[in-house]
This record gives C-alpha cells, structure tokens and sequence, in this order.
C-alpha cells in the first residue's frame, strides 16, 4: 500500500535544478541581499578605481585596470565563499534544513540547488564588474583563445574552492548573523593581502604576500590579471612570470581540502541542537 | 507490514552535561489509523521523543521500529510515507504557499495535488509571500507541506500554536478528515481541548516518563471521579461532590417543584485530570493503575 512501492523516487538532479531555480527566485526576491551582495564588489572596484585614476603603469596599462583584474576575483569569492557561508548558515538557522530533513528529498539535490544559486549570481555579478570595468577602465576583453581558457578554469576552479569553503565555514557559524561577520573577515583581509586593493602586488610587504600566497585569492587575481593584462605586466607579480601553474595548483589543492572540510564538518542541525 | 505504526520500548535520551535524562525509559504503541496525542509541560521530553521518532535525533538507549523501520537507519523510501510538522520554522518567507507546497510536492512520488493541499488547508487563493502572513497561516503553510506527499503517519509538533479559535476549529476538522482516510497521526500540543477533541489516546509525559496512557474519557480514572453538582438555592451558590449525580438532581427537582435555578453537573475537565497527573507524576505505576492505562 505505499506509494513508495508503486511509483519510483524521484531522482536528485531534476530535484536538484528545482531547487536550483527556487534558490534563484528566492534571492532575486530578497532584495537587501542582491543589493549587498552585488553592488558591494562593483561599487567598492568603481571607487578605488576613481581613486587610482589613469596612474600610469607601463605598456598602456592603467592602475584602475590592475585593480579590476583583481576585483573580478574578489567578485566571485564575494557570490561564493560570504553569500553561501551566509546562506547556509540561514537554512540551518530559519528551519530550511530541518524541515528538509523531514522530506524524502536527496541530500544531493540541496547542493545541486545551491551549485545553481552559485553559478547564476556569480555569472552574473562577473557580467555586471567586466561591463563597468570596459565602460570606465577601458578594460577589454580576452583577445586569444588561450587567454579565454585560463579565464574559464581560473574561474571554474576559483568558483569551486571558494564556494565549498564557504560551505565548510558556514557549519563553524552558531547563526546567519555570525555566519556574516565570519565570512566577511576573510574576505576583506584576503584581498589586503593579496593585493587586490594595493597594486601591484610587490608594493605589499614580503610577509603579507607570503602569508596571501596560502590562499585562493592571491592566486584567483593573478589568473585573472594573466588573461586581462598584457604580457609585459608579469614583471609586476613578485615571481616576475604569471605562474600560471602555480595558479592551477594551488586553487586546485583548495577545492580538495575544502571538499574535505564540507564533508567532515558539514551539519544539518544547528549546534545547540543535540 | 507490521500492524503497530509505532512501537517504542525502553527509550532513553540523555544529552551531555544534562543533569537527568530528557528521555528515560518510555514505552509506546500507535495502532495504525489512530490519533495518539503527546500531552506534557515545556522541558518533559515531548519533542525529543517526537524527534526521535522522526529521525531527527539519536536515541541513547531502546528499541524504536517506526512503520516498521528503524528512524536511526531509515532511507528516503521511509520519508516518503511519514509526515513532518516540526515546531518554528522561519523559512520559505519569499516564496507564495503556492509555490513552497508545489516544489515540496516534487519530493514526493504520488503526491495530493498542491492546489487541493491549500484549499484543504484553507490558503487557497492566497497570493502573498509566506513572510507577509500571519502567524495561523504560516502554520498552515506547515501543515500543508507535511500532508502534501500523502503521508501514512503524520507528525505533527504543537500545530496549533498561534491560530484564533475559527482557526483551530477548521483545523481540527482537517485533521478528522486526514484520520478518516487513514492516517495514523502523533500530535504533541498544549491545548488540553484539542487532545480531547482529536485523539483517540492520550499519552502524559512529565520527566522523561509516561506517567498516563489512556483515552480522553478515562485518562486519570476521570469516567469514575465524582461529579459536582452546582445549584442556587435562596440566591446563594450550593455545590456537592456525588457518585450519584442524577439521583442527586432528581431529590433537588422533588424538592424546588420543577426546576433547579441555575443547576449545572460537572465531571472534573480533562484539564483538571491532566494537571492533577503532573502534581502527581512522580508516581507513575500507581496512577498508571489509577488511569486504567492498558
């Protein structure tokens, strides 16, 4: 007599792009967050850009440029890393998870719905930098095809290691609002470091480069620099080459130990939930 | 399939640094098809049990079999035939009941129809987003999500919580109908008239026991406790406790030529019973024996 054992299950993809598309729905309702969590980077590139101005750096290059390279980076740990860390941290605090739990819903789809959350706000929030960086940086766009290569998996590997970091930090979170104040930390002091905000890199102290090159946003800028910046700018980061290798490596080895943390630390209760 | 939906012997739950058990040692049986209510102050262990059962936590100790599974184990196929109302949620406030009741729908291999669900629960029509109604009607939205895969047993967690009296009364009409077409229903609540009114059986817990198993007539030996009997007899108030409350009232009408100003019989109210029980529930065999418990 269940029903269990006359129709089958529904399966955790389709679930999953359900999901996927009542994340979308659900952020693009919520205004404070597409506010926030879109305009900040934009509006944060566009002011020091103002700040920077057209102080020149050799081979026709502008200091807002070098900034908007990077920024880009900062743009996708800002729809990654702080918005899911946020996020999930709410669906354990508001009852999202729980009443999940309570259905025969997939755990798999849950994520796949938040890996759609995550690529459309990131797409689009990558969209919105590049057009105000070309409209008032006269950045351009990638011009060979290896250049558009890079920017695809330093995108893709940048977009995985921060979004499953963001999900690992999120369980650290006793609610959303802690969850805000400690994805925001990182977030800000990563790109102090890394030399998003002070270009080029080299004009940072040693130690704080030192200390960047542990994580994914020194490497993320500089990916995106390779692919933005004309050849000669390599001379600016502190190895003197683009190190795109290095790039690849070391955002490669943060989607595995962020794996590892998701799937060692991640919970479906709230901590004082026993 | 096994004939009990639920069968629980000897649980027992102690979360650390507790100083005593939230759950300690409770046994219980739901038949399916029936309406067992879960009656006990805040901090007795109602909700642990109820999570429990739903798979929500684990238990330190006793056997739970829950439509024949083990909760603690149980997979997707076995949260298909259960319902879940849990308490406080704030979720889906940007979505319409709509929209949350036809997304959860999809979870479900034969789902009712999302369009019925909302009707059934009285939200059909309603266009705002859950995060602009009230209280009652995010409730419903609650309700309406745990019935929409057609569930065999219901939890239902305190599910009238927040709503005003027309509210609860079409409330409880919904849950007659759910129990008509065979659902096997756990209830945990507050309001004493609602268990009476909706459960077939009413379980007491108070400190991590079941100090009461009985059906609402008979919970605490209320069908053989004395009936009071009030009167007005030369514009004062008179009141007498008897066994024999018709034979009383037939001596008053003898007595007034006819009828008995403002006569009113009482039976101790289920409230009375239950509160007596948790004064008392420190002694749970005696009054287990006194209740008449099966």
């Amino acid at each position: 007599m269940t029903a269990a054992g006359l129709a089958p299950l529904p399966s955790a993809l389709p679930l999953g792009l359900a999901r996927g598309a009542l994340e979308v729905k659900r952020f693009f309702r919520s205004r404070e967050a597409v506010v926030f969590t879109f305009s900040l980077p934009t509006v944060l590139m566009v002011l020091l850009g103002s700040v920077f101005g057209d102080h020149g750096e050799p081979a026709g290059v502008t200091s807002s440029q070098v900034l908007a390279a990077g920024m880009i980076a900062a743009g996708i740990m800002s729809t990654t890393f702080v918005s899911l860390g946020t996020d999930i941290a709410g669906d354990r605090d508001d009852g999202t998870l729980k009443r999940l739990r309570g259905t025969p819903m997939p755990a798999a789809a849950y994520f796949i719905g938040k890996i759609v959350l995550v690529a459309v706000t990131t797409v689009a929030q990558i969209a919105l930098m590049l057009a105000v960086a070309m409209a008032l940086f006269g950045l351009t766009l990638p011009a060979t095809v290896g250049d558009w290569l890079t920017f695809g998996w330093v995108f893709a590997l940048g977009v995985t290691s921060c979004s499953l970091l963001g999900i690992a930090i999120s369980s650290t979170a006793r609610n959303a609002r802690s969850a805000n104040a400690i994805t925001q930390i990182p977030y800000l002091a990563l790109q102090f470091v890394s030399g998003v905000f002070v270009t080029p890199i080299t004009a940072l102290p040693d130690g704080l480069v030192t200390t960047a090159s542990f994580f994914p946003v020194k490497w993320m800028a500089q990916g995106f620099r390779s692919v933005f910046l004309p050849d000669s700018m390599a001379a600016y980061e502190p190895a003197g080459t683009w190190e795109l290798d290095r790039v690849a490596l070391v955002l490669g080895a943060w989607c595995v130990i962020g794996l590892v943390l998701c799937l060692t630390t991640f919970r479906w209760r709230r901590g004082q939930d026993g | 399939m096994t004939t009990t939906a639920i069968r629980v012997r000897g649980l027992r739950k102690h979360y650390p640094g507790a100083a005593r058990p939230a759950v300690d040692g409770i046994d219980l049986d739901v038949e399916h098809g029936e309406v067992v209510a879960v009656l006990g102050p805040n901090g007795a262990g109602k909700t642990t049990v109820v999570e429990i059962l739903e798979g929500y936590r684990h238990r330190d100790g006793g056997e739970v079999a829950v439509l024949g599974t083990d909760p603690g184990r149980a997979g997707r196929d076995w949260r298909v035939r259960i319902g879940v109302v849990a308490q406080t949620a704030t979720d889906l406030l940007d979505l319409t009941p709509a929209e949350a009741v036809r997304h959860f729908a999809g979870y479900y291999p034969d789902p009712r129809d999302p369009d019925d669900v909302l009707e059934l629960v009285g939200l059909g029509g309603v266009r705002q987003l859950v995060g602009q109604l009230s209280g009652g009607q995010r409730r419903r939205v609650d309700v309406a999500l745990g019935i929409v895969g057609r569930p065999e047993l219901l939890f239902l967690d305190e599910p009238t919580t927040g709503f005003d009296p027309q509210a609860r009364r079409d409330f409880w009409q919904l849950v007659r109908a759910l129990a008509a077409e065979g659902t096997t229903i756990l209830l945990t609540t507050h309001y004493l008239e609602e268990a009476e009114v909706l459960a077939d059986r009413l379980a007491v817990i108070t400190g991590g026991r079941i100090v009461a198993d009985a059906t609402p007539a008979t919970l605490g030996g209320r069908r053989h406790r004395p009936a009071t009997v009030d009167w007005l007899e030369g514009g004062a108030p008179r009141s007498e406790s008897t066994d024999a409350p018709a034979a009383l009232v037939a001596r008053l009408a003898a007595r007034f030529g006819g009828e008995v100003p403002g006569l009113a019989v009482r039976r101790p109210s289920l409230e009375d019973v239950y509160l007596e029980l948790l004064a008392t529930g420190q002694a749970p065999v005696e009054l287990a024996a006194a209740g008449g418990a099966r």
